[in-house]
């Protein structure tokens, strides 16, 4: 198993919508669902951070944020969608001020459904996730080996 | 017994992050226990730190990367005078340079939060310093000597003479391990202040550097308790034990305090605990040869 498998630390935003998949996240790593058996750590820091998590949909004001978040993380980093809204923008996908789902402002790697999405569905996102950094990770290192 | 010192600074250097990690995955595990959940492996602290060594992240700017590396070879540093049989008011000395070094660290960046973070971990300082110095000149008074394994070989059980002394050096040993209710500069916890305060702006391996300082400066911490506790192996097993569970049991069991109260709490404990035991021992010892 990789090292970032075995802990991979997660960040969260919410960049807007009903906000009931922040709550979902948030419940997440209460002690019901207990995400730190799989080694997750809520950071809240961007630079210690592998995983965005961001729930909800993007707008015009919300997306330099998001990006500035993305570009804060150390690489490998891998995001993760959690939604109906972050996937297309959901109920809200009409409105005049939201652009989309997430992937308008940052590359997604994981969809997570629901709305709200489920806790344990959520964990597995993260896991999946988890799972892509390792793919990212190997791809770095052939990527280093070629340059050699 | 001279030249087995050596031995012993060296198997600090090599075992030290071992032991410290370790300590810290029991910790997680009873923490996670306490509150009814299975909680990490015990190998967590050993796979995050992994982890932090193959993060890609440039540094915020020149000055951190020296200065944390000053901060864990200061911590290493003071472990092994600790260990070597040296002065142990020496020892102060540079654990506080140590201490030092990460502040520096934390206000080079510029960052607001690690800013704020550095601030209150000066502030943890003036509020831990006065007790360790009293905990010293306490344990000095018991062994008559200064050197680590002269006290603790000392016949005397310092428990039974320094009980307020002990009580007090718990009391701010909880904000070197950064332990609620004082972990108000940086915090282990998902409930973090400041967005991680003094380490804000440390990711990757500049933060593996950190926490790897950190695991050495949990090991030495808990030498300074064994000191108490050195004049029987029951005594040691039985009050080391007894301390660490406490420290877990109370972080879980408090709420962060503002850092006005912390200060002026730590202070109140030096005075009351610490002097409180001091005083009437050095007056009730001078009578005994």
């Amino acid at each position: 198993m990789s090292s970032v498998e075995r802990s991979p630390w997660l960040i969260h935003y919410d960049a807007s919508s009903c906000n009931g998949c922040d709550i979902e996240v948030l419940a997440c790593l209460t002690p019901v669902y207990d995400a730190e058996r799989f080694g997750c750590i809520l950071t809240g820091d961007p630079k210690q951070a592998d995983i965005l998590l961001v729930t909800g949909s993007v707008n015009h004001l919300n997306a330099p944020i998001l990006k500035n978040i993305y570009e804060q993380m150390p690489e490998p980093r891998a995001v993760v969608a959690i939604g109906a809204c972050a996937y297309s923008g959901g109920v809200f996908s009409e409105c005049y001020n939201v652009s989309g789902g997430v992937a308008n402002a940052i590359p997604v790697d994981v969809y997570v459904p629901g709305c709200a999405a489920k806790p344990e569905s959520i964990l597995n996102g993260v896991l999946r996730a988890a799972k892509v950094l390792k793919e990212k990770e190997r791809a770095a290192k052939r990527r280093k080996g070629a340059k050699e | 017994m001279k030249g087995i010192e050596i031995y012993i600074a060296v198997a600090y250097v090599v075992l030290g992050p071992l032991v410290g990690g370790l300590m810290s995955g029991m910790d997680r595990i009873i923490t996670a226990r306490l509150q009814g959940r299975v909680g990490p492996p015990l190998l967590q602290p050993f796979y995050d730190l992994r982890k932090l060594f193959t993060r890609r992240i440039a540094p915020v700017n020149r000055l951190q990367v020296p200065l944390i590396a000053s901060h864990l070879v200061f911590a290493v540093l003071t472990g092994i005078l600790f260990f070597y049989g040296s002065d142990i008011l020496l020892i102060i000395f540079v654990l506080t340079l140590a201490s030092i070094f990460l502040v520096l660290a934390a206000y080079s960046t510029g960052s607001p939060y690690s800013t704020i973070g550095a601030d209150r971990e000066l502030l943890l300082m003036t509020a831990y310093e006065p007790m360790i110095i009293i905990a010293l000149v306490g344990l000095f008074g018991v062994a008559k000597s200064f050197n680590f394994y002269e006290i603790l070989r000392s016949p005397m059980p310092a428990y039974l003479y320094l009980p307020g002394i002990y009580v007090g050096l718990v009391f701010v040993l909880m904000m070197k391990l950064r332990k609620s209710p004082f972990d108000i500069s940086t915090s282990h916890h998902a409930h973090q202040e400041l967005v991680m305060g003094l380490t804000a702006d440390m990711g990757g391996p500049v933060l593996g550097l950190v926490e790897l300082a950190h695991w050495y400066e949990t090991v030495y911490l808990f030498a300074l308790v064994l000191l108490f506790f050195g004049s029987s192996w029951i005594a040691a097993v039985v009050g080391l034990a007894f301390t660490y569970l406490l420290i877990i049991v109370v972080d879980n069991i408090t709420a962060r305090m503002k850092w006005g109260f912390v200060v002026s709490l730590a202070w109140l404990v030096t005075l009351v605990a610490g002097a409180g035991n001091l005083i009437p021992f050095y007056i009730i010892s001078r009578g005994t040869p």
